[in-house]
């Protein structure tokens, strides 16, 4: 591993831990009194959001196609983790490991039901694939409603309280990492080729649908991550909830965030799902403000506010501290991480 | 004997919204090479028109039908306005800019009424007033037949529009070679707004024979519809003006006889599934040709 | 070659129909170990179905074609590419937002081992190999005299340095059979005997067998040891280039044209 990867590594990491001990010294000295809680509340959505954004980003940014549908992995993580550990409820498993669980049930639940739904369906492309994963996504939800163990479309309720802030804040921390490294490997690589030109990345010897599979099959994976957070948040909900409606939100995140960039898939989740919430009084008009974000962003800036920019800590302190190298040297070895 | 009748009426009524609204898909899918997610959502502004308007109507001693008037007005309006603000501007950026601008507009829309119109569903007045008939022993209401009636003869006058002038002509070339049909002197811009403008048409149409049958508008009612409504265009073969109606037809049928035959919470499913299975084996739809990409 | 040997590529009555239309019909070629041979025919003839044929973008509808004795008939097209045939495009398809040596890299992925654990938690066998593969991708890029560019996104390199960097590409899978269509179209005489060189070097120092597509006559004559016409699908003549070029039936079907 190269030295400057290294110090890389430290830096990111201190840089998580002082945001950690930030926010937990806000949430814990108590200065907002009875609104702490609230405000955790906000925290822990962004969190499930930005597992979601960033999740979908991996296919619109990454493989460059559609989804339209990523809520209906959310509500199988979702529904799977809730079975799970009602089931387990009456036993006696620490909470924590109950918590992990969830979280890696949810995971593969979405993560199956990904390559189900991939393998048939990713020879399409482009409006095709984005209105098959509609029909597949309002295919989960009518059978979440219909079956009995899922509540039988009536509410799912007394889903156990699992998901504190601070677990949630480390599990999405290495969610984004996960998916932040496989998109720099030779995975991501090979599927940023395919979004580039499937024909010619087949003649440069690429299984394209197996790539393409892949990536569908982890998106889905985190998707259900998130959803196995968001029903042991909320603890009770009901599968309207992840309707097509759901799912345009996180794509109208991935959109105004930057195609392809991390950074803004995370920022924009963040802000984009505790802004509503900060100013209650205008929730109704949050979508009416997004939709109208969404044209002008298409119109005037295309890529998104942050484009296919990535935040780099390393890079932000060295020019803090003007220990900066020449800007080429640093463009070239952050090229060479790629 | 009688249930099938009444549920063969039914779909075909069922299916001829689902084809009006199939068509203004195609349309612009033919054209545009785009999913105009906002469609669906002009028939909720049509449905929203008919619930403001057809008490008015009624007010003045009118029939409250003469209100479809004012919502295809109102849809035509909406609909070339969206085209000229929102998605003219991001033509030539691909089809990524485009499929996400629709989908904003169709979010827009839809929270615009929300906003307007505010989150709780509206009745709307009774807009045909007819007594039930009996058809092989099966008590149908007149209204079905009326509203598969006017659906069938729009879709009639529309497939001879087409054919037969010259405008409609235009709007069958320009979607085969659209830098041909320039050469030859057709204004693609224009003929684009037209169909905006028929395509909204027929969802305002679309919206009056819904509400008659089911009296109710949501802000969320075109969303749906809407996706369901392309379904039947792409099982027809997208593009593809008969396509639509045949597509439309079909699904409007197929739902139906699941809701009374099969299973009644899953019919929706049902259609989802069958969009998939088309889509797998036949991508370009029943009517559609197999074109593959030119290496 | 010798008669023994077995032929690098053998295609025996490759046909291919689209709709009614045979695109092409009863293709015959042999290339042996190190063989230069040209492909060329009037616009339209069917010499990118032919490649298209022999990658697996197509299947053919009657006939075969074998590589090194293995039938690759039936194959997808990363598996040809794999059994060794690599292609380069017409119309330049390069990953264009990438830069050229990740454009190499990708080619290079199918004989790339870190596992999918080894890429998340960056061990060390991540950063060994991908280190190898920049070295590897760097030495290809030499070839076609580009490593200087290694970091430029691949969109924004001239014509033909683009075409250029879609010969490394294909080297890059380790084929033992390349491909290239029409690679001189729209170059400068200056820039198509830099090619030339090219593709001499790669044959000589890699071993390998080449069919080209071209339309500039002169090339084609000048490297090709064999070469094969067609016209409407169908083979109308095969052999050296002076046997080609004093061939009334190509004369007419094809140079006659040009006289015209």
């Amino acid at each position: 591993m190269p030295k400057r990867i290294k110090k890389a590594y430290v830096i990111n990491v201190i840089g998580l831990l002082l945001l950690f001990a930030g926010l937990y010294c806000f949430f814990e000295t108590g200065i907002f009194g009875t609104r702490t809680d609230y405000f955790k509340g906000i925290a822990t959505t962004a969190c499930y959001t930005i597992i979601m954004v960033t999740s979908l980003n991996l296919l619109v940014g990454v493989m460059g196609e559609f989804s339209l549908g990523h809520a209906g992995f959310m509500s199988v993580g979702a529904y799977a983790s809730a079975i799970l550990t009602n089931s387990l409820a009456e036993k006696d498993v620490p909470v924590f490991v109950m918590f992990l669980c969830a979280l890696l049930v949810g995971g593969i639940a979405a993560a199956v039901t990904g390559v189900l739904v991939g393998i048939p369906t990713l020879k399409l492309r482009g409006d095709y694939l984005a209105i098959v994963t509609v029909a597949f996504a309002e295919i989960i939800r009518v059978a979440f409603t219909n079956f009995e163990i899922t509540g039988g479309g009536r509410t799912m309720s007394g889903i156990t309280k699992l998901s504190n802030f601070y677990w949630v804040f480390w599990v999405t921390v290495v969610c984004v990492t996960i998916m932040y490294m496989f998109i720099r490997s030779r995975f991501g690589r090979t599927v940023k080729a395919i979004r580039e030109d499937y024909i010619a990345a087949s003649a440069s010897g690429v299984n394209v649908t197996f790539y393409k599979v892949m990536t569908f099959t982890i998106s889905a994976f985190f998707a259900g991550i998130a959803g196995a957070i968001y029903a042991h948040y909320m603890t009770a909900m009901i599968p309207t909830s992840f309707n097509f409606m759901y799912s345009a939100e996180f794509l109208t995140e991935v959109i105004i965030g930057g195609t392809g960039s991390m950074t803004g898939s995370v920022i924009g989740a963040a802000f984009l799902s505790a802004l509503p919430e900060a100013m209650r009084a205008f929730a109704r008009y949050r979508m009416l403000g997004y939709s109208i974000v969404l044209v002008l962003i298409m119109i005037f800036r295309p890529g998104g506010i942050f484009g296919t920019w990535e935040f780099s800590l390393t890079r932000a302190l060295e020019r803090l501290t003007g220990h900066g190298r020449t800007e080429t040297g640093a463009g070239a070895a952050g090229k060479g991480a790629q | 004997m009688s249930i099938f009748v009444q549920s063969i009426i039914n779909g075909l009524n069922q299916g001829a919204i689902y084809a009006l609204i199939a068509l203004g898909y195609t349309m612009v899918y033919g054209i545009l090479r785009m999913i105009n997610f906002a469609h669906g959502d002009f028939i909720m502004v049509g449905a929203y028109t008919m619930f403001y308007t057809a008490p008015l109507m009624i007010n003045y001693g009118m029939p409250p039908w003469m209100a479809v008037f004012l919502a295809v007005a109102a849809c035509t309006v909406v609909g070339v306005l969206v085209e000229r603000i929102a998605y003219k501007p991001v033509r030539h950026s691909g089809s990524m800019s485009a499929l996400i601008t629709a989908l904003a507009m169709s979010l827009f829309l839809e929270n615009l009424a929300m906003v307007l119109f505010g989150g709780n569903p509206k009745t709307v007045t009774k807009i045909f007033d007819l007594p039930m008939v009996e058809i092989l022993g099966a008590k149908i209401q007149m209204k079905y037949l009326l509203t598969l009636g006017i659906g069938l003869a729009i879709m009639v006058a529309l497939t001879m529009f087409v054919r037969m002038t010259k405008l409609g002509k235009a709007m069958r070339a320009v979607p085969q070679d659209r830098e041909a049909a320039t050469i030859v002197g057709i204004n693609v811009d224009r003929i684009i707004t037209v169909t905006f403008a028929i395509g909204s048409a027929l969802a305002a149409v679309a919206a009056m024979m819904y509400c008659s049958t089911y009296p109710r508008c949501t802000t969320d009612m075109g969303s749906m519809m809407g996706i369901k409504a392309f379904i039947a265009a792409v099982l027809g073969g997208i593009g593809i003006i008969p396509g639509a109606m045949l597509g439309g037809l079909i699904v409007g049928v197929i739902e139906i006889f699941v809701k009374v035959y099969l299973a009644p919470g899953w019919y929706e499913a049902i259609t989802y599934g069958i969009l998939i299975i088309v889509l797998l084996i036949k991508p370009s739809g029943i009517l559609g040709k197999n074109a593959g990409e030119k290496v | 070659m010798s008669k023994t040997e077995v032929p690098v590529l053998q295609a025996s009555h490759l046909g291919i129909q689209f709709g009614g239309l045979k695109a092409v019909d009863d293709f015959n070629l042999e290339i042996g170990q190190s063989e230069l041979v040209g492909l060329i025919g009037p616009n339209g003839a069917g010499k990118t179905t032919v490649f298209n044929l022999l990658t697996g973008v197509y299947q053919p509808t009657e006939g075969a074609y074998y590589l090194c004795g293995d039938k690759m008939t039936g194959k997808k097209t990363h598996q040809v590419v794999d059994a060794g045939i690599a292609r380069t495009f017409q119309n330049i398809r390069l990953f264009k937002k990438m830069t050229v040596l990740e454009n190499v890299k990708i080619a290079m992925n199918k004989d790339m081992k870190y596992s999918m654990l080894s890429a998340l938690f960056r061990t060390k066998a991540y950063w060994e190999e991908e280190r190898a593969t920049d070295a590897q991708a760097l030495k290809l890029l030499e070839i076609v005299h580009l490593a200087d560019k290694a970091d430029y996104v691949a969109e924004n390199l001239p014509y033909g340095e683009q075409r250029r960097l879609e010969i490394a590409r294909a080297l890059a899978t380790g084929m033992k059979l390349l491909l290239l269509d029409e690679p001189a179209a729209g170059m400068n005489p200056t820039e198509t005997a830099e090619l030339l060189d090219i593709i001499n070097h790669i044959r000589d120092s890699f071993g390998i067998s080449v069919l080209l597509i071209e339309h500039d006559m002169s090339l084609v004559m000048k490297i090709c040891e064999r070469i094969q016409v067609i016209d409407y699908g169908v083979t109308i003549a095969c052999g050296t280039p002076e046997e080609i070029a004093n061939n009334p039936k190509v004369i007419e079907a094809y140079l006659g044209k040009d006289e015209e």
